[in-house]
């Protein structure tokens, strides 16, 4: 194993260090989704995931 | 009209004269941080910077946003720190933009992730704004897969399989497309008010979701 990959090894954790008491807050303080919410997400997502795969198609040829 | 409808009608206007100016002063701070990151970036470039020094940019961008903006996002300090954290993260770009362009499209796939993560941004962000709705309640799910993803990738550097790094930067480019959704419309909702921080998690997003993009360009391309 390298000093690189040590290096980026370390930075993930120093990652999960700093973002975890922004993820505990957070999942103990969402607000509930109401109806509709999850469509109104998926919907754009959804766009996003074919806009990318049309990427990799257009590269790839 | 009485005196608390009109005091009613009043709160909110002032309420959404305060959303706009947060909402104008991060897309501004916003644009300012992308070009001075792309110049550092270009910097970089041309100093043919190794990983190493990209690895050191890193984590002295992380250690800005954990230690020093916290403490400066309510002055004009929090400007300045945010400019500093953008340009590490732009010059530490430097080597992966190098690896990209020595391919004969090299040039190509960096351009078409440029403007893939700007129609990304730009998209969101319009839908967001039109929308005006609430995506709090993403908060949870988007930080949960954030975790996920982040011990996906410490596994990813032991295990040294390309098929899982493909799947967390198709993660990476859903993940922070959501936390464009869910940022936009704190702002849009008063729950965020400080254009300082809100640029900070915009931006993120923006350079997690263009470096992924890179990555994926580049193996379609392969």
């Amino acid at each position: 194993m390298s000093a690189l990959e040590i290096g980026y090894a370390l930075l993930i954790v120093a990652l999960l260090i700093f973002i975890f008491p922004a993820a505990k807050y957070w999942l103990k303080n969402s607000p509930k989704a109401e109806k509709g919410d999850w469509q109104a997400f998926l919907f754009p997502i959804s766009m996003v995931i074919a806009f990318v795969a049309i990427l990799m198609l257009i590269v790839a040829r | 009209m009485s005196d608390s409808q009109f005091s009613t009608k009043q709160i909110a206007r002032e309420s959404a004269l305060s959303t706009n100016k947060v909402l104008r002063n991060t897309y501004a701070l916003l644009s300012l941080t992308l070009i001075f990151s792309a110049v550092m970036a270009m910097v970089s470039t041309t100093m043919n910077v190794g990983y190493g020094a990209s690895l050191a940019c890193t984590f002295g961008a992380l250690a800005l946003i954990w230690f020093v903006l916290p403490r400066t996002a309510e002055s004009g300090a929090g400007v300045a720190v945010v400019f500093a954290f953008t340009g590490l993260l732009g010059f530490g770009l430097g080597p992966i933009l190098n690896h990209y362009l020595s391919m004969a499209n090299g040039g190509e796939l960096i351009a078409t992730s440029m403007g893939g993560t700007a129609a990304i941004f730009l998209g969101l962000s319009g839908y967001a704004l039109t929308t005006q709705r609430d995506f709090s309640f993403l908060g949870g799910f988007l930080f949960a897969g954030l975790i996920i993803v982040l011990l996906a990738a410490f596994a990813g550097i032991f295990l040294q399989m390309p098929g899982l790094w493909l799947a967390i930067n198709a993660a990476v480019i859903m993940l922070f497309s959501g936390f464009i959704l869910f940022d936009t419309s704190r702002i849009i909702n008063g729950g965020e008010t400080n254009y300082v921080l809100a640029t900070t998690g915009i931006f993120l997003s923006i350079y997690n979701i263009f470096t992924s993009l890179l990555h994926l360009l580049g193996f379609a391309n392969e």
